[in-house]
């Protein structure tokens, strides 16, 4: 399985991207998508910046996809994840999963996601609509608790 | 050997990176941060509380016990927030 793993400040098109994972492979059975959102919370934020460590994020995506791809049996997967100012409405990371069957892919999806909040080296920094720079996001333990769920870490 | 800092730590430091010779005492990521510490109250200021800035030695996550030794790069930053 050779993941395909990009960090940039361009959007993507999931469904490109889904196009591409499953082009000339007919072994695949399931493709699970997940795409994460800026959000405006209740119109509070003009946008959101990510910092990333260039270098180490794409290693540790990689690192990551391996511990899922050791776990379960993967037929394909990607990870994009963006960097620089996004806005409300605009999308932030995309991970895809594809495998024989649905089951496989839900829960490497579920797994990628909670390993990249947690361990990949990217940080969020919030833009206010008022013009002003706002703090830096704080991390959540809600996900370092569901990094834990699962008994493989890498 | 080359120290680089993001988010958070890099602006309490005032700088993304620089390049520093640690003494023989520094064995390990730990003692790389109480020595840094001691370099001036914006180091000070970035490693205040124990336990809150992570740190990656070429590019791999490590945690304070792991020996410094012939790292290129160390890397401190706040927790992860992407996705």
């Amino acid at each position: 399985m050779r993941p395909t793993i990009r960090i940039q400040a361009e959007p993507f098109d999931s469904a490109r991207e889904t196009d591409a994972l499953v082009a000339g492979r007919p072994d695949i059975g399931a493709v699970v998508a997940f795409t994460g959102f800026c959000r405006d919370e209740g119109g509070r934020l003009s946008a959101l910046e990510l910092e990333h460590y260039s270098g180490m994020a794409e290693a540790e995506l990689a690192r990551i996809v391996e511990t899922a791809a050791a776990r379960w049996p993967l037929s394909g997967a990607t990870i994009i994840h963006r960097f620089g100012l996004i806005r409300p409405g605009e999308p932030i990371v995309l991970v895809l999963t594809a495998s024989c069957h649905r089951r496989e892919a839900f829960e490497a999806a579920d797994f990628l996601m909670d390993y990249l909040k947690t361990r990949a080296p990217f940080w969020k920094r919030e833009h206010l609509v008022d013009g002003t720079l706002g703090p830096w996001v704080e991390a959540a333990a809600k996900d370092e608790d569901a990094a834990g769920r699962w008994p493989i870490g890498p | 050997m080359r120290l680089v800092y993001f988010a958070w730590v890099r602006e309490r430091i005032g700088r993304t990176d620089e390049e520093v010779d640690l003494p023989a005492a520094v064995v390990t990521i730990a003692d790389l941060v109480s020595w840094l510490r001691e370099r001036g109250e914006e180091y000070a200021y970035a490693f205040e509380n124990d336990g809150i800035v992570r740190a990656a030695m070429d590019h791999v996550h490590v945690g304070p016990d792991t020996p410094v030794g012939n790292a290129r790069e160390i890397a401190f930053f706040p927790p992860m927030t992407g996705g």
